[in-house]
């Protein structure tokens, strides 16, 4: 029957809160904490929960009526939904999809995150663009201002990457070029399009050296996506560096902050982040444009005088691609994969085109 | 790229008159687009037969023309005023065609036209079948496979390669009879076979089945630099077989995953890509249920009614994007006005949903089959918007205006299962209704899945709904806590719908609701979720917690709209709206308009100060006015829906700006108007309402016959019909007081007189009457389906001096503040009312633009406090425009089948057109070409079958066509009249008199006109009726008045031809030098 029962509660760090109903996996004595992240995409959902690059978030979805064709394991971008919990107008009880094989509930439950609906989640949105990114706490507990405090402070997302990389290095077969993969948290639909283009693929877990990589003999350093803050990540800027200088380098993601950020880029963090499937961003080389899926909340804004923009947001103007004026060097923001979100493949083309040309000059 | 300096000059087509399937979505996409190239500096050269649209105003194109849209006239136009360019695809189909065709006959080449946006070349790669098809081919995009048969074999061949199932279309068949689907081989030839047959060319379509497909469409936009985005998505309701017009849609997609979306959105690029479409442009899918398999059923590259309502669902203006491409900008320059910070390459994000639902013209023809298939049927549509899928049905419901405030329908709930199943099966426009009432009686959801082809998830949405108004009827009232009363309105529930279920009225629903403080929020439509700070005020109401909007102290009005397209409820409506909202800005009101037709320039999101796209109910009304405490509503401009609010707002004490609900009341109830017609001398024709067949039938006694009937309280002539005698008088009362007993009859003498009509402004001292027009039909013929005729040619000055009496005697014993429309017979000299609307009627339109006077400024200043005599035009009757103007109804019956199309009191016509000229004949001419009618020429065979007391008066009119080389068929009755007055005439066999008849004599294509008199409309077991059909479906031209007979004799004797006739702005009808 209708009226659900409110029996959790959002805690915005800025005292802002929100009461709503639990679903998926939900422990009535267990707060859960994390960073407030709002995702806009229309569709996509599924690859969105299981985008490690979203490990450790809790996520507030625009789009008010989630769960509607349901969960698949076709679709899953790794082996598991990683969010701490997930935010919801409505969740759909009865999804409809021939692929479907999960309700939203269940694979929320099977995968061990909270799921919240029945909330005003437009004025949660608002809220974050007004204040920019913000942690939150779910509880069922009256908690007071300095517990909610404690929580907050204690919560970080620091040692992210380790959770979420491969735990050792792996190799997927093929007959193109040789890519090391240095794992930051990488969708599979980024291997499958590498895949499709031929690559052999070895996948570095995130932590190792230049070394250990260079003794593979790739023929380019390729850098994921994936979560975290690239300042608690220097051992692996350290790594990009070093790649940089002598193997052609190409990044997505949280790969080409990494990237920038070993080029002598400053990374800042962005008010509210790019999170959904609809940014549209202009090469400016070609003049041309395209709707992008994103997912990050820091951004290059400043490069050194080698470093040259190739892509801008079209609507903030923010930097969303770059490239080294004389090394095999370039990196995009956004994810040319899609999955959630239009793919813009041609990015692994010219990726390859690149370490192509790098391995003719030094052959 | 920055804008194409060579433009200097663009002409943009209209989309013509209002017809079923090219509708006010067009009016909207044309306005837009003229405003974007205007403000580029760029001048504009419009025309549009149409005068009721907005875009026809003077103002909003440089160069406006009210001329026929046909090859001759535009090519006058384009030579007075030479353009340098043309915009093809803002016109719907229409203009689209017409682009073509200039192309082809040299006509853009030889005057050095050029054709911006989407090319000629690419609009024809688009529309052609064929070369669609191999398009398709070339980029590897699956489509529909079919082919064209003329025998067995070819057809058995191609379904053996495409696969079973396949559906027969036999070529030429009325209706579409004798096709169907097959399954196999077997089935095929025997399918084949009939329709072969069936067919008058013997030829028949073999088509690949996509039935139980779902319907998927996507709204797409491509720039001069191949830059291309998705706008929207929609997701039919319906699967593929009923039109996607017909169909209740929602966007974005509900049931496809991110796989699916992102496959179909780019094929749709991809094939934008490659036909280089510069523009908007809809692309239609079939996306089996199961598997990843879809096929591209059609492109429309242009802006169309869908992408009208992806504008209105996204907050993305598709037209004034694709208006600024074809000015050469690419979509990452132009700003999007919406957020005023993000730029048009941008894929909207909604963080609501959207449901469509077809307004269908099935309660004004009763007669009507109504089947929802391939050939679309709506009038118009409406739109809600929820944040659910539950919320926004419920809303959509109550928006459609059809007494229906829940999913518990009265007419679902009489029938068997059986029967349910049955409607079920085949798609008609209460599907919705049939569907609630079989999962209220507990029927497996699956199997309707089955039966429908519609989706669980939809279904699963339903039976919500139905669930929950179960649970309340078994809650209760008493029962009912702030908890459950808020989950209610939550899912959209009205005040209306849940006290229909538990026997309490409204008021009470609300007054729990006050109690507990439960009372919508507003929420933003803003393309972004949110997600940046919008400048817009396009708004709609959840039951949220928070409200987005901003209040302040200026003084406000709010203008409530008129819902959707309907018979006698068109964009007339609409523009009044409009014009209101513009003059209350022009006086620093905050203007604030509620309205949920999607389809409209007054939903457009800088129309008014704020819009809030709401369902018109006294509650969905009430609610905004609480939450703005606007100072004032105005009612007289939404057509009846908003009239109907008056009662309500007065009782709420709300303040109602213009004649109050009192004297609205004095008009529309016979007896108090009767009394105060009497009261200051005024004559009606006798009359009488009446509330049973036995009063009826002593009322006729006191009065002659012929008698006009009609039931009270409607509009557009609903169920109005003439009596001749007592047979037809009794089986008219017993069939209206069996259908609704709780109002009267009205029955009134008719007197066959000349039928004239003001729109007039009162300020309460005095009257302002812009102009009166003629109508060239005898009474007794609807006002909306009259030819109308101004300045009026046949009307003495003593009697438009009594007009004009007349008019400020109503006006002011009725206190009208604002408009008033009264309809007059003039019959033996005297003047006589026949209908008085205390408010705007839908010749305003036209009648400003044709006067010159800004009759809506005018009115709403009126209704505000201002005087007439300060206003500049005067008081009196306004002096005559040199020029005469011949507005002509446009009708749609092709598109409904088994309608009736004689004209008569019920209201039939769906658009009109104007034709402007400097003399009557003239302007008739173009308004006969403007609507498509047949003139006749020297040669051409008219079949004539008139009724017994007519034809003696027919006569003389014959003898005018046949003077004027024209040969005539009749029936023999009539041939014997004719015969006896020495017209020769050819006799053809009545219905029952063997083959070939007349029917198989209209459809041979002889026949150039039908003139056609009967005695009696709505019979369809008649020959009359079998007559009218069979020429609709053979499309051959009929009139059925001898009025409009003798205009097209008129206009044949004038001996005009296209090449004499000048072509002129709007500017110059008036007499104002631009």
């Amino acid at each position: 029957m209708g009226g659900k029962n409110i029996n959790i509660r959002l805690i915005l760090e800025n005292g802002q809160s929100f009461g709503g109903c639990a679903f998926g996996y939900f422990k009535e004595e267990e707060d859960i904490v994390g960073e407030m992240v709002f995702n806009t995409g229309l569709t996509g959902y599924q690859e969105a929960f299981t985008d490690p690059a979203y490990a450790g978030k809790l996520m507030c979805m625009t789009t008010p009526l989630i769960g509607s064709y349901g969960l698949n394991f076709e679709d899953m971008q790794s082996d598991k939904a990683r969010l701490k919990a997930l935010i919801v107008r409505h969740k759909s009880d009865y999804p409809s999809n021939w692929r479907c094989e999960m309700t939203l509930d269940g694979f929320l439950k099977q995968n061990k995150v909270l799921g919240m609906e029945e909330l005003d989640t437009r004025a949660l949105t608002r809220i974050m663009r007004e204040n920019g990114t913000m942690k939150a706490i779910i509880t069922t507990k009256d908690l007071s201002a300095d517990e909610i405090k404690a929580k907050f402070s204690k919560c970080t997302n620091e040692n992210i990457t380790k959770e979420i990389t491969a735990k050792e290095k792996y190799i997927i077969e093929g007959k193109g070029l040789h890519l090391a993969l240095l794992d930051l948290g990488v969708k599979t639909s980024v291997l499958k399009a590498l895949q499709r283009k031929g690559a052999k693929i070895t996948v570095f877990p995130a932590f190792s050296t230049a070394a250990e990589i260079l003794e593979a003999n790739p023929d380019g350093i390729f850098l994921s996506g994936g979560a975290g803050n690239v300042d608690n990540m220097a051992a692996i800027v350290n790594t990009a560096a070093e790649l940089a200088t002598k193997k052609p380098v190409a990044a997505i993601g949280l790969g080409h902050l990494v990237l920038a950020k070993a080029l002598g880029c400053t990374i800042s963090p962005m008010k509210f982040g790019h999170h959904g499937g609809n940014y549209p961003v202009k090469s400016l080389e070609s003049g041309k444009a395209y709707i992008t899926s994103q997912g990050h909340d820091y951004v290059v804004t400043d490069c050194p005088a080698d470093i040259i923009p190739t892509y801008i947001n079209v609507n903030d103007k923010s930097i969303e691609g770059i490239k080294h004026k004389t090394l095999h060097v370039s990196g995009v923001q956004w994810a040319p994969e899609g999955n959630p979100g239009p793919e813009t493949e041609f990015i692994f083309d010219d990726f390859l085109k690149m370490i192509e040309e790098w391995r003719l000059v030094h052959a | 790229m920055p804008r194409n300096l060579d433009v200097k000059k663009v002409l943009v087509i209209g989309s013509g008159p209002i017809v079923i399937g090219q509708a006010a979505e067009f009016d909207y996409s044309g306005t837009q687009a003229c405003e974007a190239i205007k403000e580029e500096g760029v001048e504009v050269v419009l025309v549009n037969s149409n005068p009721a649209t907005i875009m026809t105003d003077a103002g909003l194109a440089h160069y406006t023309y009210i001329e026929p849209l046909t090859i001759e006239f535009l090519e006058k136009i384009i030579a007075k005023e030479r353009p340098d360019s043309v915009i093809a695809g803002m016109g719907g189909q229409t203009g689209l065609n017409l682009s073509c065709e200039l192309h082809d006959r040299g006509i853009l080449a030889k005057y050095n036209v050029n054709v911006i946006g989407t090319s000629i070349a690419s609009i024809k790669e688009g529309e052609d079948r064929e070369s669609f098809k191999k398009l398709m081919e070339r980029i590897n995009e699956p489509i529909v496979e079919s082919v064209i048969v003329n025998d067995i074999e070819t057809g058995v061949k191609f379904a053996t390669e495409a696969g079973y199932p396949v559906v027969v279309r036999p070529a030429y068949t009325l209706g579409g009879t004798g096709g169907g689907l097959a399954d196999n081989e077997q089935e095929l030839r025997e399918t084949l076979a009939l329709g072969l047959q069936l067919s008058r060319v013997g030829q028949a379509l073999v088509e690949r089945s996509i039935k139980g497909y779902k319907e998927i469409e996507f709204e797409v936009i491509r720039d001069s630099a191949g830059n291309c985005i998705a706008v929207c998505s929609m997701e039919n309701i319906d699967p593929v077989g009923v039109h996607t017009g017909d169909s209740i849609v929602v966007a974005p997609a509900q049931t496809l995953a991110d796989k699916e979306y992102q496959m179909l959105r780019t094929s749709a690029i991809k094939i934008l890509d490659e036909i280089k479409i510069e523009g908007g442009c809809n692309v239609q899918f079939a996306l089996e249920p199961n598997s990843f398999e879809y096929a591209v059923i059609e492109i429309n590259p242009r802006v169309s009614r869908s992408s009208a309502l992806a504008s209105k669902a996204t907050g993305y203006p598709i037209a004034r994007v694709a208006a600024k491409i074809a000015l050469g900008f690419t979509l990452d320059e132009i700003l999007n006005k919406v957020t005023g910070k993000t730029y048009a390459f941008f894929e909207p994000v909604l963080d609501y949903v959207v449901l469509k639902i077809p307004k269908w013209p099935f309660d004004k023809f009763q007669s009507a089959k109504r089947t929802l298939g391939t050939k679309m049927m709506a009038t118009g549509e409406i739109m809600a918007i929820g944040n659910s899928l539950e919320h926004a049905i419920m809303k959509g419901v109550r928006s459609l205006e059809v007494k229906q405030h829940n999913l518990d329908h009265k007419g679902s709930k009489d029938k068997t299962i059986e029967e349910l199943k049955r409607l079920a099966r085949v798609p008609e426009d209460e599907r919705l209704f049939h569907i609630s009432e079989m999962l209220r009686r507990n029927y497996r959801m699956e199997k309707i899945c089955e039966i429908t082809g519609m989706d669980s998830f939809f279904l699963h949405k339903i039976k919500n709904i139905v669930d929950w108004e179960e649970e309340l009827k078994e809650i209760g009232f008493k029962g009912l806590t702030p908890e459950l009363l808020r989950f209610y309105k939550e899912n959209g529930f009205s005040d209306e719908g849940m006290a229909g279920l538990l026997n309490v009225s409204a008021k009470d629903i609300f007054n729990k609701r006050r109690e507990w403080n439960i009372h919508p929020v507003y929420k933003m439509v803003d393309t972004c979720a949110g997600t940046f700070a919008a400048e817009s005020s396009y708004y709609y109401s959840t039951y949220d917690t928070d409200c987005e909007v901003a209040l302040n102290d200026k003084r406000k009005v709010l203008v409530i709209g008129s819902g959707p397209i309907r018979i006698g409820q068109g964009i007339e409506f609409d523009y009044c709206s409009v014009h209101c909202v513009t003059s209350l800005k022009e006086l620093g009101v905050e203007t604030i308009i509620i309205n949920n037709n999607p389809e409209t320039v007054s939903t457009d999101f800088d129309t008014a100060d704020k819009l809030y796209f709401e369902p018109l109910t006294e509650e969905d009304v009430y609610e905004v006015i609480l939450k703005e405490k606007p100072d004032g509503v105005i009612l007289q401009f939404g057509g009846q829906t908003a009239i109907k609010l008056a009662n309500f707002l007065s009782e709420s004490n709300i303040n109602i700006y213009g004649t109050k609900p009192k004297q609205i009341d004095i008009a529309e109830d016979r007896e108090k108007f009767d009394e105060l017609l009497e009261s200051i001398g005024v004559l009606r024709p006798k009359g009488k309402g009446v509330w049973s067949t036995d009063e009826g039938m002593k009322v006729a006694d006191e009065l002659d016959f012929p008698l006009l009937v009609r039931p009270s309280y409607v509009l557009g002539g609903q169920g109005m019909e003439i009596t001749v005698d007592k047979d037809e008088l009794r089986s008219y009362l017993d069939n209206a007081f069996k259908n609704d007993s709780k109002n009267p009859v009205l029955i009134d003498r008719y007197l066959g007189g000349r039928e004239l009509e003001v729109d007039a402004i009162c300020d309460g001292e005095n009257v302002l009457v812009p102009g009166i027009m003629e109508h060239l039909e005898k009474a007794g013929i609807h006002s909306g389906d009259s030819i109308s005729i101004y300045p009026p040619q046949n009307v003495s000055d003593a009697m438009k001096a009594k007009i004009l009496e007349v008019t400020e005697k109503v006006a002011k014993a009725l206190e009208v503040a604002g408009m008033v429309n009264i309809q007059f017979i003039e019959f033996e000299n005297e003047l006589y009312v026949i209908e008085v609307n205390p408010r705007s009627s839908r010749t305003v339109p036209y009648i400003s633009k044709v006067t010159g006077v800004p009759i809506i400024n005018l009115a709403t200043r009126a209704m505000l406090g201002e005087k007439l005599k300060d206003m500049g035009y005067g008081v009196g009757l306004y002096p005559e425009a040199k020029m005469v103007s011949v507005k002509v109804p446009v009708f749609s019956t092709e598109k409904l089948p088994q309608v009736e199309a004689m004209l008569g009191p019920e209201m039939r016509s769906t658009g009109e057109v104007l034709g402007l000229g400097k003399d009557f004949k003239e302007a008739l001419y173009k308004g006969f070409v403007a609507s498509g009618s047949y003139i006749p020429k020297s040669g051409g065979i008219i079949l004539a079958t008139i009724r017994k007391r007519e034809q003696e008066n027919f006569v003389p009119l014959a003898k005018r066509f046949a003077a004027m080389g024209c040969k005539f068929m009749a029936t023999s009755g009539t041939a014997a009249t004719l015969r006896a007055h020495g017209i020769e005439v050819e006799e053809v066999k009545k219905l029952a008199e063997g083959v070939p008849n007349i029917l198989d004599i209209i459809r041979s294509g002889v026949i150039d006109l039908v003139i056609d008199i009967p005695s009696k409309s709505n019979d369809i077991a008649s020959d009359a009726f079998k007559i009218r059909r069979g020429a609709i479906e053979s499309k051959v031209d009929f009139v059925t008045s001898l009025d409009t007979a003798a205009a097209l004799a008129d206009v044949m004797e004038s001996g005009l031809v296209i090449e004499d006739l000048d072509v002129y702005t709007i500017n110059e009808v008036v007499g104002t030098l631009r």
